[in-house]
């Protein structure tokens, strides 16, 4: 067994784990990067199906491309999308950070969500090496009646013995691919051959490292067109894969409250 | 930012007691080793600033606002970072009591563990009680280091002093350290070079320390433990999905699933996207099998092959780490989570509560939060396990109380059997023949019905003194009753078995079929054997149901060694008898006998009466017209 088939064969344990112990539940998928593998993960885990439905919040404010790459795997692999759409920004506490209170759209949408299938549990494409608030994180997550975090009091999570029993009106966040990295998930789907939108490729010395919405993610400087050239970028860099998320860097502590209120 | 190998990152937890610096030297390590992003070295030294403080470089781990503002770890962060040999990924784990959960839940996924002790303070109660759960946790790699050296002077005297406190707590854990290391985080000294500052220390300095652990190694080579974690029909084929926790499963293995004892071949071992079909997978991997034949299978239950099966036992043994806000206490319900099986047990006793500070342990009735102890726990159901020393994997658990996992513990079996079936019928060609004698014939031939009096209690109880004094009362009576005990057994039958717990489940076993026997001839047989254990005595009792008849001959511990008719008591004392009941192994108390003769305070005549008033009532027919 090499690194990544540690990687996939925890993830997978991981998956299985969630989809015994809870019946209604979705995973998200973002479109990007990480929840692509994430969803390919899940295909592993059962056999080429993914038996739940994969959720999308629509901000309307995706990049084209991700649209089309949704519609055309979406068909591909026989997936159940059910697609969002996150309430207009006026419907959103006004003393966030502009950046930050456009991404809590996409919280209140899920809350949404949540609420009208009465969702147990939500399969979130997190990492710990993302952002120091998400290294916290446990595997799986309790969130509380109005899917706040409570990272002051996490559960006991060890041995693999994940919390799976918990009180009425709590929803759990479920994280299978916490413990990759940014390079093992490259390195992941340049082994899978995992279809990926083309805005983390170069064009016009820009690429995406990370996807968000449109006015609020920003690409960085970069020649690196294919995947091996990605990795080798990513192998000498020293800046934060976030650094082009503006909501993460509006204040100190910006980020961790859009955590606690929800955000994934 | 990282080595370009794709080799998997050490885990590396780093423990020890709130404000001896933990978070303080992994933020300067990461600094040091040039592991941070751009710009974050500039925010610290900022933040530091804006706080009016001097550079803080615990504050590239303590990113919550809370903990900035508190100056305290309340969670387990994972920090990578790298040396020029290897990827690291480094678990801050919180020095406060209160947040002990989250300190287990950083040590747990670690592959070795930095204990960090102040050079001015010197051992304290959380690095005691760190040391202590990684032992139980199974984290074998070691090191220490002795940071704040520049608050004592740099001295070596100091160093040595401490050494001497860490080495000998540690070795009472059975724990070494790979190497003891004088450091000043703050100052940057012997983190990442030898430090100047102390020249009278020649040893390694923490990097190299660091890169001299061991990655984990995958248990390939043990015998096969795959739990079942779920059962797939998602198309037409049929998936027993798992992870191999040990060894390794290839197509046309004979596996046997424990506890049903079932015996099944593999057929397939089912991938998705990969070029060829596997013909084999081993430890770490996920999979998911199918089988020859349609078995009932369920999550929980546990693949093997045939040979080196895991223990089966309703009952067994735990070094527990308590996390819940309630006690641990005797008679109290749990659920279990056992790799893939979850059952409710129930703490059966408490046998020591173990004192952290300097090791000792005493009797207690309860574990408090963040205690540790040696407990026994029953189960309803038999559980398929290990002991933590042959299989980490299958031989640790979690309790959990209501919704919360409160507490975590390691298996070992001191003085309880595997009790896996024996006596499945293994010989083919058997048909049952149809007795034209009938049990009820013999009865009224004989006056009294047939029937097995099992006696059980601890050595000395009494037990063959009363059995042989019935035996001549029962007989003068015009009884056909027999006494079945150590010494007709023992010496014939049994001759090929010894005392360990499972010669003596196989013995009790044999016992019970022969007193099966004896009871459908007609006979009364009176059993005089310990059988300490409850399930043997049941698995007796469900041999012959209606005959079955338990008498508890009790008499506590201390008059039975009163008596010591056979001078045994004082031999397991002085430990020339292993595994002797009361003294080196457990006695478990009937719980529904249906006669309790308690010899205590009573004559051997008066004990003899009660049982004689017994048998007279149940078995003959001249008092009852028969049966019960």
């Amino acid at each position: 067994m090499d690194h990544l088939d540690a990687l996939e064969a925890q993830s997978v344990y991981i998956l299985r784990e969630a989809f015994n112990k809870f019946d209604r539940m979705g995973m998200l998928w973002s479109l990007g990067k990480d929840s692509n593998v994430m969803v390919w993960l899940a295909r592993k885990a059962f056999l080429g199906h993914v038996p739940f439905p994969l959720m999308f919040c629509d901000t309307g404010k995706k990049f084209p491309e991700m649209y089309a790459f949704q519609k055309k795997y979406a068909a591909e692999w026989g997936v159940n999308l059910i697609v969002k759409d996150c309430p207009p920004i006026e419907e959103i506490d006004p003393t966030l950070p502009p950046a930050t209170r456009s991404a809590a759209r996409k919280t209140e949408a899920l809350k949404r969500l949540i609420a009208e299938r009465d969702i147990q549990a939500v399969i979130a494409g997190i990492r710990r090496d993302e952002e120091a608030t998400r290294a916290k994180e446990r595997v799986f997550s309790p969130r509380g009646e109005n899917a706040e975090w409570d990272f002051r009091d996490q559960p006991p999570e060890f041995w693999d013995q994940f919390k799976t029993d918990f009180a009425p009106g709590t929803h759990i966040r479920i994280h299978p691919i916490l413990h990759w990295t940014e390079l093992d998930i490259w390195r992941y789907i340049q082994r899978e051959n995992i279809p990926i939108v083309d805005l983390y490729f170069s064009n016009n010395g820009k690429r995406y490292r990370s996807l968000g919405d449109q006015d609020i993610t920003h690409p960085i400087e970069s020649e690196a067109s294919t995947i091996e050239e990605i990795i080798s970028e990513l192998e000498a860099t020293t800046i934060a894969e976030r650094s082009g998320r503006a909501m993460d860097h509006e204040a100190e502590d910006a980020f961790e409250r859009l955590r606690t209120a929800g955000y994934m | 930012m990282t080595v370009s190998s794709e080799s998997p990152a050490l885990k590396l937890v780093v423990v020890g007691h709130v404000d001896h610096g933990k978070s303080t030297l992994i933020g300067r390590l990461l600094h040091d080793t040039g592991s941070l992003p751009d710009g974050k070295a500039e925010a610290v030294i900022k933040m530091s600033e804006r706080r009016g403080m001097p550079v803080e470089w615990a504050f590239v781990l303590d990113a919550l606002q809370a903990e900035r503002d508190q100056g305290i770890t309340i969670d387990t962060t994972q920090i990578f970072f790298n040396t020029d040999k290897r990827n690291y990924v480094i678990i801050d784990a919180p020095g406060h009591k209160e947040f002990l959960k989250n300190m287990v839940s950083g040590a747990a996924l670690s592959d070795a563990a930095l204990l960090v002790i102040d050079a001015k303070d010197g051992m304290q109660e959380q690095s005691r009680r760190h040391g202590y759960i990684l032992h139980l946790l199974g984290v074998r790699q070691v090191a220490v280091v002795i940071n704040k050296m520049d608050l004592v002077g740099y001295r070596e005297a100091r160093y040595q002093e401490l050494t001497g406190d860490i080495r000998k707590y540690l070795s009472g854990l059975g724990l070494e350290a790979a190497a003891i290391v004088p450091i000043s985080a703050r100052e940057g000294q012997g983190m990442v070079a030898r430090p100047d500052r102390m020249p009278w220390y020649e040893g390694p300095h923490l990097v190299e320390v660091l890169d001299g652990f061991s990655p984990p190694v995958l248990p390939t080579d043990r015998p096969l433990r795959l739990p079942v974690q779920d059962v797939y029909k998602f198309d037409e084929r049929r998936i027993i999905a798992g992870r191999i926790e040990s060894g390794r499963i290839h197509t046309g293995d004979r596996i046997l699933i424990s506890p049903s004892n079932k015996t099944v071949t593999v057929k397939s071992i089912e991938n998705w996207n990969v070029k060829d079909p596997a013909l084999g997978a081993s430890a770490g991997q996920s999979v998911g099998i199918t089988l020859s034949e349609q078995l009932f299978i369920e999550r929980g239950q546990v693949i093997s092959h045939e040979s080196n099966p895991p223990i089966e036992t309703n009952v067994f043994r735990a070094r527990i780490f308590w996390l819940g806000r309630k006690p641990l206490e005797v008679g109290k319900r749990y659920k279990l989570k056992l790799a893939t099986n979850e059952q409710t047990v129930e703490v059966q006793s408490i046998e020591t509560v173990i004192d952290v500070e300097n090791l000792t342990s005493s009797a207690g009735d309860r574990l408090e939060r963040n205690g540790i102890g040696e407990v026994t726990l029953r189960a309803r159901a038999m559980l398929a396990l290990d002991e933590f020393s042959e299989n980490p994997k299958t031989g640790r658990f979690v309790l959990v109380d209501e919704y919360d996992t409160v507490g975590g513990g390691i298996i070992f079996m001191e003085g309880y059997p595997d009790q896996r079936t024996r006596g499945d019928v293994r010989s083919t060609n058997i048909t049952a023949v149809e007795h034209r004698v009938t049990p009820d014939l013999r009865a009224h031939a004989n006056g009294h019905e047939g029937g097995i009096l099992w006696l059980t209690g601890l050595s000395g109880a009494g037990k063959s003194t009363l059995a042989i004094e019935a035996e001549q009362q029962l007989f003068a009576k015009g009884y056909q009753v027999y006494v079945l005990d150590g010494d007709n057994i023992r010496f014939g039958l049994s001759s090929d078995l010894g005392f360990a717990p499972e010669d003596r489940a196989e013995n009790i076993r044999r016992v019970g079929e022969v007193a099966k026997l004896f009871a459908s001839a007609g006979v009364l047989v009176l059993t005089a054997f310990i059988s300490p254990y409850r399930a043997d005595r049941d698995r007796a009792r469900s041999i012959a149901p209606d005959l079955f008849h338990e008498v508890y001959v009790a008499a506590d511990v201390a008059t039975c060694e009163g008596r010591d008719p056979k001078g045994l008591y004082k031999k397991a004392r002085a430990g020339e008898i292993k595994e002797f009941t009361g003294v080196s192994a457990p006695y478990e108390e009937p719980v529904t006998p249906e006669l309790t003769v308690d010899t205590s305070d009573k004559t051997v005549n008066e004990s003899v009466a009660e049982l004689l008033a017994y048998v007279e009532e149940n078995f003959s027919l001249t008092r009852n017209g028969g049966g019960r």
